[in-house]
């Protein structure tokens, strides 16, 4: 079993390396205590620092699913937990009409017939909870802060005992808690009582040696250099006071563009042909520019 | 590790403001026995995963840690601090805006200096002292703005009244397969679905500073109103930094949210950067989702410290994602009134609707603009009558 071999926060920093992520002290000792106290691990920061990619590597290791959850406004139970295939569920109605069981049987019969487990369509989060063998699953349930209070207080009531009950059928209870992370951009705040049931992480971006690593790690293709100068321009540009500073996957995006134009050093021409999959507002890229791009590139290719 | 040492750190904690709930402290006692405590690392990153849940509490979590712990060097903090200094806006040299070198010969630099205090009033006053007819009015104010707000289509859905003539919408399966067991299977009477309808998030930007004084006392006031009434509202406070206040302002009991609004604001009567408040605003909490589709009301007299283009810029910004933009002016009241603050010529351009908000008539005004706003009236009372630039 994956947790048997983990003693502490180390191992965990260790086995998600190994799955090409790299966590700093904090996320690697909230991953560990979400595991060994079986509770959900709640984490904010802002877009682009690699919060989504936890919950895809802690599946990769455990060696589960990965459920996923895409919250919005409006969610419901038909679409986060159960819903019935109500167009089989008709024809099923219609047959046992033409066969002629409808008069005679009864309503009853006919109602138990029609709310069985195989007209139900299971979502994620009846998914992660009726998963019976094998290594527990990862439950991610994305940008909470999208879904509304009524959400909330649902979700609450799930992650608080692991249980789904579904009125037809009965209660559906996990055998091993499935492994929860719940993501969060914080444009509002989740409530607290939600909060409150969570491990809680604030990812930062990460410094600039650990971001190269992180290049490296992810795209293997782009040269130490290279990786060294997109990380130092990454972090200079964060400190700009940009609309939307690059994250990680940005960086990532961007070295890989340059190393497909076969360049083995930032070069001006070639940054600003690029500078679109790291930055996503045209007043951003203007101010990049503005901000003298070619001495930083100078500065950055010399050292 | 102790339990009596665990328990002395949160009650240091509690002590010193932090609100732990007893689920967390307990959930710290479960995290300290599972990590290794003789790491440093470790026991920090325990007491922060389990004890605190907003990074505005990182600051004070992190003192008292220090204070209560010793000084075990801690990887992790310094980072933590670094980051909360940036979140923390400049203030200007007090020479610099008051000086007589005359850097910008601005015709109202006399009294622009006169009625900004340069240097960030740290000290927060009790501004819960209100006169008798102004509470007993205010309190009628807030009766109004309990009452509803804009609304907006919301995506989740309500069904129909039953057999409503030319019913249109998303049929609702559940119900209409519930239905047609009592017909033999047949869905004769399809069951559909409307739209229902949600307040739209009113947001209010409320200045604090220093040349807002007198009106700040009647205006925070209204915030609490608001803030009480509806569910959906969010109230930040703009000064020398931007100041979350809807916590503060949520409790039922509007003196002691006043009393709780004065100690998260440390800037109260302090200088205003408006551009660099509202700026801060947009990156932290507005375009990120909080003013996507919402009202956001600014409460503010337009004097701005900082450049006028950044505030252009902000506002821009800002209405960019709004819904709607209310400017509230306490000055424009005033007989002969233009908006000739650099700040407020520069704002004005991207504002819906300018308003004044001297008294509390007009601050009643305002509730009833917000009250009718419906969504079908926004784009009619624009700033140009309303006294805009010329």
């Amino acid at each position: 079993m994956f947790d048997d071999e983990v003693s502490g926060p180390d191992d965990i920093a260790a086995a998600l390396r190994a799955h090409r992520y790299l966590p700093d002290d904090g996320l690697a000792t909230a991953v560990f205590l979400a595991l060994r106290l079986n509770r959900p691990l709640l984490l904010e920061g802002e877009p682009g620092v690699g919060k989504t990619e936890v919950a895809n590597v802690l599946a990769e290791w455990i060696g589960g699913p990965l459920l996923r959850l895409q919250c919005y406004e409006g969610i419901d139970v038909g679409q986060a937990v159960y819903e019935w295939d109500y167009a089989r569920q008709l024809l099923h109605l219609r047959t046992a009409e033409a066969t002629g069981r409808a008069g005679t049987d009864g309503d009853r019969a006919l109602e138990d017939e029609l709310y069985d487990e195989r007209f139900l369509v299971r979502r994620p989060l009846l998914q992660a909870i009726a998963h019976n063998d094998g290594p527990p699953p990862v439950l991610l349930i994305d940008e909470v802060d999208r879904a509304d209070d009524e959400f909330e207080a649902f979700l609450l009531e799930i992650l608080s005992d692991y249980s789904v009950t579904v009125p037809e059928i009965g209660t559906f209870r996990a055998a091993r808690p499935p492994v929860v992370v719940v993501t969060s951009n914080r444009t509002r705040d989740v409530h607290d009582a939600l909060k409150r049931r969570c491990l809680y992480h604030w990812v930062e971006h990460p410094d600039a040696d650990r971001e190269v690593e992180i290049i490296r790690l992810r795209a293997p293709e782009v040269s130490e250099r290279l990786a060294r100068q997109v990380a130092g321009a990454a972090v200079s540009m964060r400190s700009l006071g940009l609309y939307k500073p690059p994250g990680v996957s940005e960086t990532i995006d961007w070295a890989r563009a340059l190393t497909l134009m076969g360049d083995d050093d930032l070069v001006p021409a070639q940054v600003e042909a690029t500078l679109g999959t790291l930055l996503k507002y045209r007043e951003d890229i203007e101010r990049v520019i503005e901000h003298d791009l070619s001495s930083m590139v100078r500065s950055l290719a010399g050292g | 590790m102790g339990e009596r040492a665990i328990v002395g750190f949160v009650d240091a904690l509690r002590r010193a403001g932090l609100p732990v709930s007893l689920v967390s402290s307990r959930l710290y006692a479960e995290a300290m026995a599972a990590v290794d405590v003789a790491n440093p690392d470790q026991a920090y990153w325990a007491g922060r995963a389990t004890l605190i849940q907003r990074p505005e509490d990182l600051d004070l979590f992190n003192s008292i840690y220090l204070a209560y712990w010793g000084s075990a060097a801690v990887r992790g903090m310094a980072e933590a601090e670094a980051e909360a200094e940036s979140l923390t806006l400049a203030i200007d040299d007090p020479d610099s805006d008051t000086g007589d070198d005359g850097a910008e010969p601005d015709p109202d630099d006399d009294l622009i200096s006169l009625r900004y205090s340069s240097v960030e009033v740290l000290g927060s006053k009790d501004f819960a002292a209100y006169n008798a007819d102004e509470l007993a009015e205010s309190r009628r104010l807030m009766e109004q703005i309990r009452l509803s707000g804009p609304t907006r289509r919301s995506r989740r859905r309500k069904p129909r009244p039953h057999r409503r003539s030319g019913a249109r919408g998303p049929i609702d399966v559940r119900r209409t397969v519930r239905a047609a067991l009592r017909t033999g299977g047949e869905p004769v009477v399809p069951v559909r679905t409307r739209p229902r309808e949600r307040p739209r998030r009113l947001v209010l930007l409320l200045d604090v500073s220093g040349s807002m004084e007198p009106y700040a006392r009647a205006l925070i006031r209204f915030a609490h109103a608001a803030v009480i009434g509806r569910a959906r509202v969010e109230a930040f406070a703009l000064g020398t930094r931007l100041t979350r206040v809807t916590r503060e302002l949520s409790s039922r009991d509007p003196d002691r949210a006043l009393d709780a609004a004065g100690l998260a604001v440390t800037d109260w009567s302090g200088g205003t950067r408006l551009g660099a408040g509202i700026r801060a605003f947009n990156d932290e909490w507005g375009c990120r989702g909080m003013a996507r589709g919402a009202v956001v009301v600014v409460l503010s007299d337009g004097w701005d410290r900082g450049e006028p283009d950044e505030l252009a810029e902000q506002m821009q910004r800002l209405h960019r994602v709004a819904h709607r933009v209310v400017w509230v002016n306490p000055l424009k009241a005033s007989p002969g009134y233009e908006p000739l603050a650099r700040g407020m010529a520069a704002a004005l351009p991207h504002v819906d609707a300018f308003v004044e908000g001297h008294s509390l008539d007009s601050l009643e005004a305002l509730a009833t603009l917000l009250l009718d706003d419906t969504g079908m009236l926004m784009g009619e009372a624009s700033f140009a009558d309303a006294g805009g630039p010329r």
